[in-house]
C-alpha cells in the first residue's frame, strides 16, 4: 500500500522537494456548495461525504500547483476513484483535467498517484474509511495540466527496445503460423499483459534519478517479453542492446514496480531474468 | 516532487517542419481569439489508431506512402485494447473448416442485411489476416501442436449450419484485443509511421467538387490547429457506444468520424442497428466476453433454469447476440430475473475447471472480482444486455472507399475518402454482428484501404492546393463552442441524451417509444444551443473536447433514433414489438441518414446480394433460427 510513499521518501532529491506539504490547499467553491459541513465518511443522515484533495496546475496561469478540496457524497457516486473524478468534473468543476478511457483497467490512461500509491483511478476503490483522499499526478513526471503528465520520454523508451517480432529466417512455410508450444507461450504470461500505464516506472526511485538514461521497469519488462519469445531470433542482439550500466543496471531491486503494477505484474522479476541472461 | 514547467512548442513541431509543414498564419475568428494554424501535406492521413487505423497506416507505410496517423488517444489506449474474446478465421486448427462456412454464418448473423461481396472478401481474407498477425508477433494461445488455439463463439457453425458448433475464434486468452493492438502498434513503430498523438480531428476538409482533401485537427497539448492535406483520408475512429447510458464502450467512443462525415453532408448507414451484448456486468457495464460461454459458461434465470435451451434449442447459450439479449430481456420481463429487483440474469462459470478459467479466462475473472465482487470459481456473475457495438457507420464498398448516392448510382465513390473499422459500414455485419468478427473486420478492411490507395495513388503525387479558407467554418465553430456561455453543462445534456437512447432505442422497440424518442432526441439537440463550457483554455481543454464529443454523439444519436423509427420491421438487433417479422420485400435495404440543416433526412440504398466471383454463390434470404 505505502510503496509510493516509501519510494518517495527514499528517492526524492531534497532540492526538488515539492511535496504535498508545500502545495497550497484551496477549497473548491466551484459548485457553490462550499457551505456544506466538512463531515468525514460515515456521517449521519442520507449522505456520506468525502473530501478529495486534487492536484491542480494550470499552464495558462503557471503559478505554484495547488491541492484543491472537493467534497462529494459517496452515496451518489460509483465505487472507484475514477467515478469520483468524473462526478467532480461533471457536477462541480468541468476544468478538472485528467486522462481516462476504458474505465476497466485495460487502456492504462488514468494512471495517477492516489493517497501516495501509483495506480489506475478506474481500478482503485474509494476508501470510505479514511477522511480524505489525495490525488496527484504520477510522480516525477512533467505536468501538462492537473493530472495529465507528459509521457513522451516513457513512450520513447518503450520504442527503444524495439517491441516487435524480429526474425532472421522467413517462416519455414510462408502463410503459416510460426509454431509455438504451450510451454513457450506460457513464458510470455506476466509480461504481455502490460498496459503501458507507467505506474511502475514512475514509482521507481532509480527511474526518478535517471529518467532518461535508465530504461525503467516497464520498458525492461517489454525487453524481456521479446527476449523470452521463442519465435524471436534476435535474442542475443536484444540482450546486447540493453547490456548497459544505465539502461539496465540502474535497477536495484527496490521492487516498487511490482507493488505499483495495477495488473499484478512483476517487472523486477523480469529485469532479474535479463540480468541472469547477461552473465 | 512534480516538475512543473511551462512548456514551449515541442516535438511535433520540429518533426512536422521536417516533413514540409508550415505555420501558415494566425487565423482570426473575428473575436479576440487567434488560432495558430499549421499546414501539413501527406500522401495519406489516417484518423484513428485503433486496430483499423493502425493496420491501414502500416499498409500505407509498407507501400511507401508518406502517412500521418492522427489520434486523440495514444494508440494503445484505443478501445480495440478492450476486446477480449478473439478474432474469427477459418484456420481449421481445431477441426476442418472453410471460409465459406464462416461466410454463411456471417450472412445469416447479419440477418441478410450484410453486403455479400464484402462478407466474402472478409471471410476469405481472414486466415491470411490472422496468420499475418501471428507473424507480427501476436501472442496467441496455443494448441497442443503449437498452433493458434481457437475457441467456440456465438453464431459459428460448420458446414453451412448443418455441422454443429465451429471452433473458429482465434484468441490470446481473453485479452485478444490488447494483444492485437500492442502488436500492431509495434509494427507501426517498426515502419516509423508518423503519429500525431492527442490530436483531435474536428472536421473533414471537403473541396467544392465533393472530394475530400484531408482533415483539420486540434493539438490538445498546445491548442494549435492543423490542416492535414492528403490525397486519401481514412477514417478509423471507432463506434459511438457512449450515446447510451450503459455501454461496454470506453468514454472515448463518441463517433467523431461518423459526425465529421455527417457534417460534410454525406450519409451514415444503418445506424438503427445497435448491438446489445448479452453479458455486460450488471451496474458497471464492463464486458464479460462471449468466450466465457464459448468455454462452457451458462446463463440461468431466477429458477436456475438454463433458459436459452427454450429459445435456441441447437445453439443454446451460443446463439447470435441479438437472440440471446432478447431472450434475457424476455426472462426478466416475465419475472424470472435474478437479484432483489429481479432485473438481471446470472452467468455461471463456477462449473468450469479452475485451470480453464486460469488459462483461458484470466482477464474476466479479474474483472468480475473487481467490478461485481464475484469469485467466478464459486459464484455466478450478474449480467445484463449492454450496448456494445455499432453495426452501422460510414458506408463503404469492400475496398474501404466511402460511398454515397449520386443521381441513380447508389454506390458512388467519394473521391479521397475511405473508412474502416467500427466507424465504417462495409457492410459485413448487416443487422447483427457475430462475436469476433469485428477484430477481423478492422484488420481486413484496414489493410484493404491501404491496398486500394496503392492501386489508385502513387507516393509523392502532387496534390491540388486546399481551397481558400479551408477549415474556416470549423474554426469559427470551435471558437463558438469554446466560448459557450449557456446554462446547461455538457454533462447534463449528455446524461439526458444517454437516458433517451437507453429508454427509447432499447433491445425491444415500438412505434410509440421510437416516436417519443425522436421528439426527445431532437429536443436534446436543440438544448445543445444552450451548452455551457467553463474551461476557456487551449491547452488540454477536456471540457471543450467533451463538448465537441457530445455534439458528435448527438448527431449519431439523432440519426440512430430516426432510422429506427422509420424501419417498420424486425431484423437482427432492430427488434420491433409492433412489426415482429423481417420484411425482405420492403426492407432488405440499407438506411442512409443525412444530417441536413440540423435535422435527419433518410434515404435508402440496396443491399449487395451478389458475391465477388464464382467461388461462392449468393446465400438467398431464409428464416433465421439457432
Ligand atoms: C469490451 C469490448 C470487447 C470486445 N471484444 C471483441 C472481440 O472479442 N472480438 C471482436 O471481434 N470484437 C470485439 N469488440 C469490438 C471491437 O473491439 C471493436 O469494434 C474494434 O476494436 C473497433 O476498432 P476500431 O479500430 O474501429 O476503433 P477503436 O479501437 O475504437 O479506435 C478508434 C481510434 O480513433 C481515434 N479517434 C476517435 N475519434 C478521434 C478524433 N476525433 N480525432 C482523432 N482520433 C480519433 C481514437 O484515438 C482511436 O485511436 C469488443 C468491443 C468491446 C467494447
Amino acid at each position: 500500500m505505502a510503496s509510493g510513499l516509501i519510494g518517495r521518501l527514499v528517492g526524492t532529491k531534497p532540492s526538488r522537494l515539492t511535496t504535498a506539504a508545500r502545495l497550497i490547499p484551496a477549497r473548491c467553491t466551484a459548485s457553490g456548495s462550499e457551505a456544506e459541513p466538512k463531515a468525514s465518511s460515515g456521517g449521519g443522515g442520507g449522505s456520506k461525504l468525502k473530501t478529495f484533495q486534487i492536484y491542480r496546475w494550470n499552464p495558462d496561469n503557471p503559478g505554484k500547483p495547488q491541492l484543491q478540496d472537493y467534497q462529494i457524497d459517496l452515496k451518489d457516486c460509483g465505487p472507484m476513484v475514477l467515478d469520483a473524478l468524473i462526478k467532480i468534473k461533471n457536477e462541480m468543476d468541468p476544468s478538472l483535467t485528467f486522462r481516462r478511457s476504458c474505465r476497466e483497467g485495460i487502456c492504462g490512461s488514468c494512471a495517477m498517484n492516489i493517497d501516495g500509491c501509483n495506480g489506475l483511478a478506474c481500478l482503485t476503490k474509494i476508501q470510505d474509511g479514511a477522511s480524505e483522499t489525495t490525488i496527484t499526478p504520477l510522480p516525477h513526471m512533467f505536468v501538462i495540466k492537473d493530472l495529465v503528465v507528459d509521457m513522451t520520454n516513457f513512450y520513447n523508451q518503450y520504442k527503444s527496445i524495439e517491441p516487435w517480432l524480429k526474425r532472421k529466417n522467413p517462416p519455414s512455410e510462408p502463410g503459416k503460423e510460426i509454431l509455438q508450444s504451450k510451454k513457450d507461450r506460457a513464458k510470455l504470461d506476466g509480461m504481455y499483459e502490460c498496459i503501458l500505464c507507467a505506474c511502475c516506472s514512475t514509482s521507481c526511485p532509480s527511474y526518478w534519478w535517471n529518467p532518461e538514461s535508465y530504461l525503467g521497469p516497464a520498458a525492461l519488462l517489454h525487453a524481456n517479453r521479446w527476449i523470452s519469445d521463442s519465435r524471436d531470433e534476435y535474442t542475443k542482439e536484444r540482450l546486447e542492446a540493453i547490456d548497459d550500466e544505465f539502461k539496465l543496471y540502474r535497477c536495484h531491486t527496490i521492487l516498487n514496480c511490482a507493488r505499483a503494477c495495477p495488473k499484478g505484474l512483476n517487472p523486477g522479476k523480469q529485469i532479474a531474468h535479463i540480468k541472469q541472461l547477461q552473465r | 516532487m512534480w516538475r512543473c514547467v511551462s512548456r514551449s512548442l515541442r516535438a511535433p513541431y520540429s518533426r512536422t517542419s521536417l516533413s514540409g509543414s508550415r505555420i501558415s498564419r494566425l487565423f482570426s475568428t473575428g473575436s479576440t481569439d487567434d488560432y495558430k494554424i499549421v499546414d501539413h501535406t501527406y500522401d495519406a492521413v489516417v484518423v484513428g489508431a485503433g486496430g483499423a487505423g493502425l493496420r491501414a497506416a502500416i499498409g500505407l507505410s509498407e507501400h511507401g506512402f508518406n502517412t500521418a496517423c492522427i489520434t486523440k488517444l495514444f494508440p494503445t489506449r484505443s478501445h480495440t485494447v478492450a476486446a477480449q474474446g478473439g478474432i474469427n478465421a477459418a484456420l481449421g486448427n481445431m477441426s476442418e473448416d472453410d471460409w465459406r462456412w464462416h461466410m454463411y454464418d456471417t450472412v445469416k448473423g447479419s440477418d441478410w442485411l450484410g453486403d455479400q461481396d464484402a462478407i466474402q472478401y472478409m471471410c476469405r481474407e481472414a486466415p491470411k489476416a490472422v496468420i499475418e498477425l501471428e507473424n507480427y508477433g501476436l501472442p496467441f494461445s496455443r494448441t497442443e501442436e503449437g498452433k493458434i488455439y481457437q475457441r467456440a463463439f456465438g453464431g459459428q457453425s460448420l458446414d453451412f449450419g448443418k455441422g454443429g458448433q465451429a471452433y473458429r475464434c482465434a484468441c490470446a486468452a481473453d485479452r485478444t484485443g490488447h494483444a492485437l493492438l500492442h502488436t500492431l502498434y509495434g509494427q507501426a513503430m517498426k515502419h516509423n509511421t508518423q503519429f500525431f498523438v492527442e490530436y483531435f480531428a474536428l472536421d473533414l476538409l471537403m473541396a467544392s467538387d465533393g472530394s475530400c482533401q484531408g482533415v483539420i485537427a486540434l493539438n490538445m497539448e498546445d491548442g494549435t490547429l492543423h490542416r492535414f492535406r492528403s490525397a486519401q483520408t481514412i477514417l478509423a475512429t471507432g463506434g459511438y457506444g457512449r450515446a447510451y447510458f450503459s455501454a461496454t464502450s470506453a468514454h472515448t467512443c463518441t463517433g467523431d468520424g461518423n459526425a465529421m462525415v455527417a457534417r460534410a453532408g454525406l450519409p451514415l448507414q444503418d445506424l438503427e442497428f445497435v448491438q446489445f451484448h448479452p453479458t455486460g456486468i450488471y451496474g458497471a457495464g464492463c464486458l464479460i466476453t462471449e468466450g466465457s460461454r464459448g468455454e462452457g459458461g451458462i446463463l440461468r434465470n431466477s429458477e436456475g433454469e438454463r433458459f436459452m435451451e427454450r429459445y435456441a434449442p441447437t445453439a443454446k447459450d451460443l446463439a447470435s447476440r441479438d437472440v440471446v439479449s432478447r431472450s434475457m430481456t424476455m426472462e426478466i420481463r416475465e419475472g424470472r430475473g435474478v437479484g432483489p429487483h429481479k432485473d438481471h440474469i446470472y452467468l455461471h462459470l463456477n462449473h468450469l475447471p479452475p485451470e480453464v478459467l486460469k488459462e483461458r479466462l484470466p482477464g474476466i475473472s479479474e474483472t468480475a472480482a473487481i467490478f461485481a465482487g464475484v469469485d467466478v470459481t464459486k459464484e455466478p456473475i450478474p449480467v445484463l444486455p449492454t450496448v456494445h457495438y455499432n453495426m452501422g457507420g460510414i458506408p463503404t464498398n469492400y475496398h474501404g472507399e466511402v460511398v454515397t448516392i449520386k443521381g441513380d448510382d447508389p454506390d458512388a465513390v467519394v473521391p479521397g475518402l475511405m473508412a474502416a473499422g467500427e466507424a465504417a459500414c462495409a457492410s459485413v455485419h448487416g443487422a447483427n454482428r457475430l462475436g469476433a468478427n469485428s477484430l477481423l473486420d478492422i484488420v481486413v478492411f484496414g489493410r484493404a484501404c491501404a491496398n486500394r490507395v496503392a492501386e489508385i495513388n502513387k507516393p509523392g503525387e502532387k496534390q491540388r492546393p486546399l481551397e481558400e479558407d479551408a477549415g474556416r467554418k470549423t474554426i469559427e465553430w470551435l471558437n463558438k463552442l469554446r466560448n459557450s456561455r449557456g446554462s446547461l453543462p455538457t454533462s447534463s445534456i449528455r446524461l439526458n441524451m444517454q437516458r433517451i437512447m437507453q429508454n427509447n432505442a432499447a433491445v425491444f422497440r415500438t412505434q410509440e417509444t421510437l416516436e417519443e424518442g425522436c421528439q426527445l432526441i431532437d429536443k436534446a439537440w436543440e438544448s445543445f444551443e444552450d451548452v455551457q463550457v467553463k474551461d476557456r483554455s487551449l491547452i488540454w481543454n477536456s471540457d471543450l473536447i467533451e463538448t465537441i464529443e457530445l455534439e458528435n454523439l448527438l448527431i449519431n444519436a439523432a440519426i440512430t433514433m430516426h432510422s429506427a423509427e422509420a424501419r417498420k420491421e424486425s431484423r437482427g438487433a432492430h427488434a420491433r414489438e409492433d412489426f415482429t417479422k423481417r420484411e425482405d420485400g420492403e426492407w432488405m435495404k440499407h438506411t442512409l441518414g443525412y444530417w441536413e440543416d440540423e435535422k435527419v433526412r433518410l434515404d435508402y440504398r440496396p443491399v449487395h446480394m451478389d458475391t465477388l466471383d464464382d467461388e461462392i454463390e449468393t446465400f438467398p434470404p431464409k428464416a433465421r433460427v439457432y
